[in-house]
């Protein structure tokens, strides 16, 4: 779950202070969709990856795919983190295992540069 | 206008004790013959059949927080207990826990008109006034837990127990509670230290008062705002052996001034402290008889599932550790605490059936059926819907003695019940269901079928089977409507609520605004409940003692 | 109340945005406008400049029609559903959440809470083994230690750590921040870890297997392992230690756990660390409920049901299936053929292929504000804003129910009315 083998990684989505802050501004303002459509990675993996800052990647999960800007971000090795929205949803499933509740955090995912 | 004529008639308060009479009805009270027109008057003929005020709960867990708490965590309790919706009414689940709705239908359709919530934290009072919108039918009245209060004691240790009484007052207008009940005095707050106290003299962590002190205040206060009910208390070491003592003890304590004792039976074990209780029921009972300002309501533990649910934090965690069940704990800020534990009694299980031998032995040795009460604490010793069969034990010695042969025999060995046959009398069962419950809780227009009086009235086939009997009346009258007929629901109306505003001086406010500042999180200014939550709320005048 | 308003300034306005229910927001209002809102977090800040309070139209398919038509084909659509759905709830008053179970209730509908995608793990997991919980005043008056579980309190409940938890002085927490030990538990560094003492950071899908590590590091076990789901084990039993000797401690856990592998097997091994660490001393735990009234649904969904979320009302009495009824698995499995959505937006937050669902079927939505679920809609009812321009009743995460007083004039209908004349119009199942 912690290596990055062959641009595999865990995906996590959730929230953070811009998605907050530009719900009120309408989720069909740019504030809102720039905040909801890009991806964190850590900054090793990117090195790893080729990835500069800011470039457009592929992420793939068993449910969709999208393409979004990269950021480099506190997350550790080995883990995506997308802000909760209409883009990370894409790739998220619908297999809640009996719960109701979506996989919203620990997906399997793909990077794959554009 | 209604008529109910030719029934017997069963109104203790007004001494009527079977006599064949007719009760005439207009505008929702019970009226004077003479004022009611007999041409324009829909006629009940209740011929060979009995006739009774509408039954007054003195204590149950219907509404509010805790009872939610409790729903929400046992699904598995509403599952195989269900109503369908009809055209008039909703639909609902739960057995020891119904959902409000459920609630309403099932005490109407026994029979039950007026129910008293027996606890309700100050903070989250509101949570209460909204559950009792949607329960429908009943009149409600809240205790609001007290006993605990960090307002109270701080008054209490600093010798100003007028500060108590105004903040009472005021809290009792802010909650638009009922009456004053006390749990557990200190014990709750010392729980929140993982503590609990065990004698009327211990120490309250932080405050340094006891819970004699807690109680006497408590009850000077309820004097001096001249409340309806007197301060209801689910006093020490409930459930533990031995506690007869601090009962008897708590009891002394009021020197002569008037209190209820509830769910008496989990507070009445004789034994030694921490070994296998016994039944203290005799010295209990004696106390109570001995103690003409006290009245008390059993609690009687019927077999099957039920679920504890007190403001007793630490008895409720206890229950955990000594059950393996799930627990629910919830700790109110500056207030109170308690939690939810699911039970199971069972009749091979030797405590249980000390604790049915108890409650029974507490009915049939406390003389006066004016200050004795039928109760299961619902859901706590069961739900309330077994009253019925309560009252056939109580009514039958056959009954009775047939119920206690299923007992264990280790159970059953010198056991004080086995050579009581008292019977209670129709007459009795009025009174411990509906018209002393309604002369101690100060509610002068319930529990009585004489002129003024609400016409919640309840109309019985005079059976043998005294369970069937009382479990399926033949009618319910509402404010003088027919809501139950041949044990059908017909009607759903709104209940009302029933609440105190006592006389308090204003000048507390300034130091309930310190107060607030100090611990609270909420602000004072959004604290208190206002009238928009009583859709139908009725005010019980203070100062009528 | 008079729409012509002169410049006042209002006190204890409760910001309903998020779980906490602030009650010390201050409004200035002037001529009919909010001019100013002080201590609000940005979040509530937007909940009251952002509402634009003028009354508009009601649409059927994106045109402007009346209020009756609406309600109208509002009714029709609902009636001719064979399983129609209610959902959301969350950010309405209580006035309006008990109106929809009511109408669930009356058209045998399913009806589900923004729960199923929330804390619905956490209401399984308390139905499984308990919950021991307090007030947010407990929090501060005696708590010395906080863990935070899975949850950004400095993202998602913006003035928790300085209003509830972290900061606030009190009654035996006279030092406010210095009196308090705080632990965050993540898989991540976030704004939160940043205001920890000690930050565990935690292998994603591995909380359960902490948790069960700390359950038998509290009862004296030995671990061999030198981590544990990519925690030392050291800082582990370092954590067990100063969960076992704290005065007063509280947990509060979010998405973390009810949102990862586990969901809710995480949250009752949290709520059993929790309830076993009484042993010791004393021990809750607050779920961070998200959206302002989303414990007030819980509350009325269960007063009135049975069940806090994912009901049906298909049979004539309620039902409990979460996996069944919860609205994903609904959508996904195609099983709703009409929608109503009260105040939420699924089109934003649900899985793709759950949120497209609601395209193909009728929807209807109650909410004050566009989003993108009244994009898709086949009716809309721009409804008042409880707490800004209608009153109303909103429950905060610890359960404690608060009185929403509106700063502006109520003009619009309240969701209340609306599901009133909904429920009135439309046919007894």
């Amino acid at each position: 779950m912690g290596a990055v083998l062959n641009g595999h990684f865990t995906l996590i989505t959730g929230r953070t202070l811009e998605q907050g802050k530009s719900l009120h501004e309408g989720k069909d303002s740019e504030a809102y969709r720039s905040a909801t459509a890009l991806v964190e990675m850590n900054p090793e993996d990117m090195a790893h990856l080729e990835l500069e800052d800011g470039q457009a990647v592929r992420v793939r999960t068993s449910a969709g795919q999208v393409e979004v800007p990269v950021r480099a971000g506190t997350v550790p090795p080995g883990l995506l983190f997308i802000p909760m929205g209409p883009v990370a949803n894409v790739l998220i499933g619908i297999e809640t295992k009996s719960t109701g509740m979506p996989p919203f955090k620990g997906l399997a995912a793909e990077v794959v540069p554009r | 206008m209604l008529g109910i004529l030719n029934g017997r008639v069963y109104d203790p308060l007004n001494e009527v004790r079977g006599d064949i009479r007719d009760i005439w009805i207009k505008d929702g009270q019970i009226a004077p013959p003479e004022e009611v027109s007999r041409e324009e008057a829909e006629i009940i003929d209740a011929t060979g059949l009995v006739v009774m005020p509408g039954g007054v709960d003195i204590h149950s867990h219907v509404v509010g927080a805790k009872v939610n708490s409790g729903r929400k965590f046992r699904p598995e309790d509403h599952r195989d207990h269900v109503r369908a919706r009809t055209s008039f009414t909703r639909s609902g689940s739960g057995y020891t826990v119904p959902t409000t709705h459920l609630t309403g239908y099932l005490y109407a359709e026994m029979g039950y008109t007026t129910v008293m919530e027996a606890a309700t934290a100050p903070l989250v009072a509101r949570h209460t006034h909204e559950e009792l919108e949607d329960t429908p039918i009943l009149d409600i009245g809240a205790f609001i837990t007290m006993g605990n209060n960090h307002f109270i004691m701080q008054s209490i240790r600093d010798g100003e127990r007028e500060k108590a009484r105004d903040y009472v007052g005021w809290l009792l207008g802010a909650t638009k509670g009922y009456a004053i009940k006390i749990v557990n005095p200190g014990g709750v707050e010392n729980w929140k230290w993982g503590q609990n106290v065990s004698e009327l003299d211990d120490e309250v962590i932080g405050f340094g008062v006891t819970p004699r002190q807690i109680v006497t205040t408590l009850a000077w206060i309820n004097d001096e705002l001249g409340l309806p009910h007197v301060p209801h208390i689910h006093g020490l070491n409930l459930g533990q052996s031995g506690n007869a003592r601090t009962t008897i003890e708590t009891i002394e304590a009021l020197e002569g001034r008037r209190a209820h004792l509830c769910h008496l039976q989990f507070l009445s074990y004789a034994g030694d402290r921490g070994k296998r209780p016994r039944s203290g029921a005799a010295e209990v009972a004696r106390a109570v008889n001995e103690h003409p300002n006290v009245t008390a309501d059993v609690g009687q533990i019927v077999f099957g599932e039920a679920t504890t649910m007190t403001s007793d934090g630490p008895l409720q965690y206890r229950l955990r550790q000594l059950t393996g069940h799930k627990w629910l704990n919830d700790d109110v800020e500056g207030e109170t605490g308690g939690g939810v534990v699911p039970v199971l009694y069972k009749r091979k299980n030797l405590f249980n059936a000390v604790q049915w031998i108890t409650g029974m032995e507490l009915f049939l040795l406390i003389d006066d059926p004016w200050r004795v009460f039928l109760t299961t604490d619902h859901p706590n010793a069961g739900p309330f819907f077994r009253y019925p069969h309560v009252i056939s034990l109580l009514m039958d010695r056959d009954a009775r003695a047939e119920a206690f042969e299923r007992l264990p025999s280790r159970a059953r060995k010198d056991v004080l019940l086995a050579e009581l046959d008292r019977e209670y009398t129709l007459y009795e069962i009025a009174i411990i269901t509906r018209a002393g419950t309604a002369r101690a809780l100060g509610l002068k227009n319930k529990g009585h079928l004489g002129a003024g009086a609400d016409a919640d009235v309840t109309i019985y086939a005079d059976l043998d089977n005294k369970e069937e009997m009382f479990a399926h009346p033949r009618y319910v009258l509402k404010n003088g409507e027919i809501v139950v007929r041949d044990g059908r629901l017909i009607q759903e109306r709104p209940g009302r609520t029933l609440h105190v505003a006592p006389g308090y001086d204003p000048a507390i406010e300034a130091d309930l605004r310190t107060h607030f500042e100090a611990c609270y999180t909420i602000s004072f200014d959004n604290y208190p409940v206002a009238s928009e939550y009583l859709a139908q709320g009725e005010e019980i005048p203070c100062g009528c003692v | 109340m008079s729409a012509r308003t002169s410049a006042r300034v209002i006190e204890h306005v409760v910001c309903s945005f998020c779980g906490c229910l602030c009650d010390d927001i201050i409004v200035e209002v002037d001529e009919g406008e909010i001019t100013r809102v002080r201590k609000a977090c940005a979040s509530g800040r937007g909940l009251f400049t952002r509402y634009d309070p003028t009354p508009r139209q009601p649409t059927v398919d994106g045109q402007e029609v009346d209020w009756k038509e609406a309600i109208a084909e509002a009714a029709r659509i609902l009636d001719e559903a064979n399983s129609p759905l209610i959902y959301g709830l969350s950010s309405t008053a209580t006035e309006a959440q008990r109106k929809a179970v009511a109408l669930a209730d009356k058209l045998g509908a399913m009806i589900d809470t923004t729960s199923s995608i929330c804390h619905g793990p956490t209401d399984l997991a308390m139905q499984a083994v308990g919950e021991p919980t307090c007030t947010l005043g407990e929090v501060r008056n005696r708590a010395d230690l906080l863990v935070f579980w899975g949850c950004n309190p400095a993202v998602s409940h913006i003035r928790h750590f300085a209003r509830y938890s972290v900061m606030p002085k009190g009654t035996l927490t006279p030092n406010g921040r210095r009196d308090r030990t705080v632990v965050v538990v993540d898989v991540r560094p976030t704004s939160s870890t940043q205001a920890a003492d000690l930050f565990l950071q935690v292998q994603p899908g591995a909380d359960f297997e902490v948790l069960s590590a700390l359950r038998a590091l509290l009862r004296e076990k030995e671990i061999e392992a030198e981590t544990m789901g990519g925690v030392p084990t050291a800082h582990l039993q370092e954590m067990a230690e100063r969960m076992r000797t704290c005065r007063f401690g509280v947990a509060f856990m979010g998405m973390g756990l009810t949102q990862s592998r586990g969901r809710d097997l995480n949250v009752s091994e949290l709520f059993t660390l929790v309830a076993e660490l009484n042993q010791y001393t004393r021990f809750c735990v607050i779920p961070m409920r998200g959206h302002g009234n989303v414990a007030g649904a819980d509350q009325v969904l269960t007063w009135q049901s049975g069940y806090p979320f994912a009901v049906s009302f298909a049979r004539g009495y309620p039902r409990y299936g979460p996996g069944e009824f919860s609205t994903v698995d609904v959508l996904a499995r195609a099983e709703a053929d009409a929608a109503l959505i009260l105040a939420s937006d699924p089109v934003a937050h649900f899985p793709r292929v759950a949120a497209q669902q609601l395209e193909r079927i009728p929807t209807i939505v109650l909410d004050p504000n566009r989003n993108l679920t009244t994009q898709v809609a086949r009716v809309v009812f721009p409804t008042a804003c409880y707490g800004v321009d209608a009153a109303g009743t909103a429950y905060r995460m610890d359960g404690v129910p608060i009185r929403l007083r509106p700063v502006l004039p109520t003009v619009r209908p309240t969701d209340a009315e609306i599901l009133d004349q909904i429920i009135e119009t439309v046919q007894q199942c």
